[in-house]
Parts: structure tokens; sequence; C-alpha cells
């Protein structure tokens, strides 16, 4: 690993101001936020990250879960993944997080990761990880390992010529299904950005996963006030049935009465290059009986555009059965 | 290993943790001693004598800052290099050598520590950035002559084979009596999934944190 400086700021206007020094907050930035350290961390012992400076922000006050006036949720940067999925509004409104979460890593990587890390988790593509492999996340114009290479758990959806590596995050997709807002903070003031447009698709510049400039801040996460009378689920398909990625993964968000959808929020993880939302799947069940042909219409809608490479075409097939497999779970009679 | 008359006193269980530490514990540190002589005398050959200060855990570091750790309720004021994990922080500098270094990236448990009473994975923790926490490791868990109740049921259940990743197990299983664990054996392997044990103790590992549950006196199983 190499040396680097921490720094402990008193405030948050403090770890902005260090921050927005970097000359990136994307791949490979000199500076960075540092929290509960589960991905950082462990990419810098990999010499993938090679931060000069570490700005910790452990200590700034972006701890809480708080409920928000209009009936949402307010969720801190550093509120610490078990503490959110287990808190009592979570659990009874939007029990599609609380599942994603509890879902992902282990107990003690969750009380470790925060809202915002987890929010920016990065690859868990083999190719990323390893520096004696090509990859244009890493380092741009290398080339792309993974591409006719090992590619089992990459990406069908959003992918590039440049980069098929998967956004790895649960927490991610039942956020995308419950459209969070993330919010900023920068040299520039205070924005608001939706989570569907948080994350970018690789394209040509797979080496930026984010809107982040340097020294923005995420201070908190913000989600609606839950749909009435919706229920929520987030059902995940792996290799292992404790602490492994997802293969495929749905996070589904539906109101029906008497049979008939009439709200429906798609989501869709393992499968992406960022958190997938699907609004196609969405079109397809709105204003539609909850019945087997449905749920069959929708998961061929979501999976359209997809791109199987050499060795992950099965998992077309998988996300498919995945998400119809969730549509049926959520809406059978309690 | 002590005199037969204090050992006939002693419980089962104090005897065989005494056994292994004086055996196992003594075997392994002139075995890492050689190891480090042979590889010091090889290093020596190819680079000359500049190389072989770096493998004293003991040099400060020039990037060293100031860092106050509370360990097991225990005050330490340290100069250590901020790259320093939690894991070596507590091995290498306080010499708390029971939490152990297995996999090093997350992925395997046996470095569990409990971090204000909430289990958390010390390699994957920079020390620096636990100022002001409460850390506790198995050494403040219990010791020979007052187990946890949970170190006992590891002993009479024989949950380990090995030993390595017991300490890192036993840490998980304590944090676990007061998390929202459900009350089958299938929920308990969920809660347990971050601790991996290569010697395939799980029926017992499971078996050793039901009875503590249960408040039963711990039995063998199989």
């Amino acid at each position: 690993m190499k040396a680097f400086q921490l720094t402990r700021p008193k405030d948050s206007a403090q770890a902005i101001a260090t921050a927005g020094k970097t000359k990136t907050a994307q791949q490979g930035a000199d500076i960075r936020f540092i929290a509960g350290g589960t991905t950082l961390i462990d990419l810098m012992k990999l010499n993938v990250e090679q931060p000069q400076n570490l700005v910790d922000v452990n200590r700034l006050p972006l701890d809480k879960i708080e409920a928000t006036s209009d009936g949402g949720l307010m969720i801190g940067a550093t509120v610490r993944n078990s503490e959110l999925a287990w808190h009592p509004l979570v659990r009874k409104n939007y029990r599609v997080l609380s599942e994603a979460i509890l879902s992902g890593a282990t107990v003690q990587i969750r009380n470790m990761a925060t809202t915002a890390g987890n929010l920016l988790q990065r690859t868990r593509c083999v190719y990323f990880r390893d520096t004696a492999m090509p990859c244009n996340k890493r380092e741009p114009g290398s080339g792309c390992g993974a591409i006719n290479g090992f590619n089992r758990n990459l990406a069908i959806l959003g992918t590039s010529e440049q980069c098929i590596a998967t956004n790895p995050s649960d927490m991610n997709v039942a956020m995308a299904a419950l459209e969070a807002t993330v919010h900023l903070r920068g040299a520039k003031g205070e924005r608001a950005i939706p989570i569907g447009d948080f994350h970018v698709l690789p394209g040509d510049t797979p080496q930026r996963e984010t809107v982040l400039e340097p020294g923005d801040l995420i201070t908190h996460v913000t989600l609606p006030p839950p749909a009435p009378g919706n229920r929520s689920l987030y059902l995940k398909l792996r290799d292992r049935m404790s602490y492994e990625f997802a293969l495929a993964s749905a996070a589904v968000v539906i109101t029906a009465a008497n049979g008939k959808i009439t709200r429906a929020r798609i989501a869709m993880g393992g499968v992406g290059t960022k958190p997938w939302r699907s609004t196609e799947a969405e079109g397809e069940l709105t204003n539609q009986q909850a019945t087997q042909a449905v749920f069959q219409k929708a998961a061929e809608a979501a999976l359209r555009g997809a791109k199987p490479q050499s060795q992950n075409g099965f998992k077309v097939e998988l996300a498919k059965r995945c998400l119809v497999h969730a549509l049926k779970l959520v809406t059978q009679p309690a | 290993m002590s005199d037969r008359s204090e050992r006939d006193q002693k419980p089962e269980a104090v005897r065989r943790y005494e056994f292994a530490k004086s055996t196992r514990r003594t075997f392994i540190s002139r075995l890492g001693m050689a190891g480090l002589l042979a590889t010091t005398a090889r290093v020596t050959t190819a680079f000359g004598q500049s190389s072989v200060k770096e493998q004293s855990g003991s040099a400060e570091s020039k990037d060293a800052i100031p860092v106050t750790l509370t360990v097991n309720g225990k005050k330490h004021n340290l100069r250590i290099d901020p790259r320093t994990s939690l894991l070596d922080c507590l091995r290498e500098h306080l010499h708390l050598t029971g939490s152990k270094k297995g996999c090093d990236h997350g992925q395997c448990g046996a470095c569990t520590v409990h971090v204000n009473g909430k289990r958390q994975l010390s390699c994957l923790a920079f020390a620096a950035l636990h100022e002001g926490d409460e850390i506790t490791t198995i050494e403040g868990i219990g010791q020979p002559e007052k187990m946890h109740p949970m170190q006992a049921a590891f002993v009479e259940t024989d949950a380990y084979q090995c030993g390595y990743c017991t300490s890192g197990q036993i840490m998980s299983a304590v944090a676990l009596l007061k998390e929202p664990c459900g009350a089958d054996d299938a929920e308990v392997k969920e809660f347990m999934s971050g601790n991996i044990c290569r010697c395939g103790a799980y029926q017992n590992i499971v078996a050793a944190i039901q009875k503590v549950r249960e408040g039963a006196k711990p039995q063998k199983v199989g």
C-alpha cells in the first residue's frame, strides 16, 4: 500500500475544501473521503486505489435517520448498513431496502459499511481488481480483459466496447426501485440528484462511474413517502445462499387492487453496469392484471436490450425468471 | 505445564487451553523465529544488511502519527503509520495475538473484533480511524481461568479443529447474542456466514451458539 496522509476535518466545510483539491473524484483520485473503508481499504491493499490523502468523514454529523416532513425518510451518509436495514421505519415502509441490504455481505461488513460508501461500491470484476491485468476502468486505454475473458458474473445491460463491469451493490438496486435522491454538498453548493442519474453508463469513459466532482460530499439520501398500499420485495439469485454477490436480483415495489396492478417500480441487480431501473417492465405491468403472462411480458421487456458475453448468456434467462418470481411472490395474497 | 496437583484442580477446558498454549504457541513462535532467521540469512546474502531492519515490527515508520486506542478497557498511546490496519495494530503493536489474520481482505472473519459493542473486521479498518472507540478483542471476552460462556461452549461442543478461525468465530457468536437473529439453525448459519472455517467445524459451532442461547449446559454433538 502507498503511504498516505490522514486528514481529520472538524466539519463538512473543511472536508469539502480538502477533498476539492483532488484532480478527480473518480478512479485514481489522489484525495478520497473514507468512512467504513470496506471497499476502499480492500482496493488500497491491492494498489487499485492509491490516494495520497484520506479525509475521515466518520466524525461528521451525517449519521442520522429521520422521517421527513412529507412522510419520506432521510438517511445520513455515514449511517451503517446494519442500522439502516434494521431501522423500524425502513422495516415498516421500505421492506425492499431492508431485504436488499441484509442480502449483501455479512454482519461484520454491514456494521462497517455506510450509505454513501455502498452507493460508491466498486465492481468485483477480477480484471479491475488485479493490477497485472488490462482494465479500461482502472487504467483507461489498457483494454478490457473481461470481454472474451472471465465474464461469467459480469453485466449484460448497459455495457460498452470498453467495459462490462457489474455494479455489485444490492442496496443501490432497492434505492433505484424506491426512486431515492442523493444529496451532495460541494464547492458550488448543494445538489439533489435522482439515483437514476447518479451512476453513469461506462461508454468510452468507464473510469467515470458517478456524477461526483472533486470535493463533492454525499451528505444524505432521501426516500419519497411510501406509495400507499404498496408491497415490496428483493429477490437475489447467486451461487451461494449467503455472502455472495448477485448473478441476478430484482427489487419490486408494487401496488395492486383486486388483482390489478396500479403502480410498479422495478430495478434489477447483478446484470447491469449500474443499478438497473426498468421503466419498460413497469410499463408492461401498470394497469394490467397480476398474472404469469403479464409478469413474463415485463421480464421480456426488462431484458430486451441484453448483450450476453461469452460466459454469461445464462443471465438473460436467469434474470427474467428472477423478475417473474419476485412479481409472483409480491402479488400473492398475504 | 503446571504440576499434577494444580492440574487436577482445574476444569478440563482450562487444561486443554493451557496445553494448547504451552505447546502450539511455543511451537509456532519457534517455527516463526526459525523462518525469520532463514529469511534474514537469505536477504542478507542477496541484498546486504539494510533489508533486514524492515522485518522488525517495532521499527517506527517515518510517517508515524500519534493515535490513542482504547482496547479491552485500557488506553494505549501509540505512534503508528496511518496504513496500519486495526488488526496489525492489535497484533504487532499491542501484542494481542488472539485476533487472527486469515485473508486480510475482509473475506474470512478471522480478524473479527467488537467496536463499540458491534462486530467488525479489523483487517478492513485503519487503526487511526478508531480513536475514541471502545475496541474489544478475544482477550477482553474471557480468559482461561474465567471463560465467557461462549468460549466454554466452543470447548465443550468441540467447535474447532485447528483453532485458527476460532477467536473470530467466538467474537461473532458473542455479538450474535445481542443481534436480531432468529431462533433456528438456518438463521444462525446466515448470521455466522462471515466467518469461514476451513476445518469445517460448522455443525459444532452452530451447536455451541444454540447451547448458549438456550442457556443450557453445552453438550457434545454427533
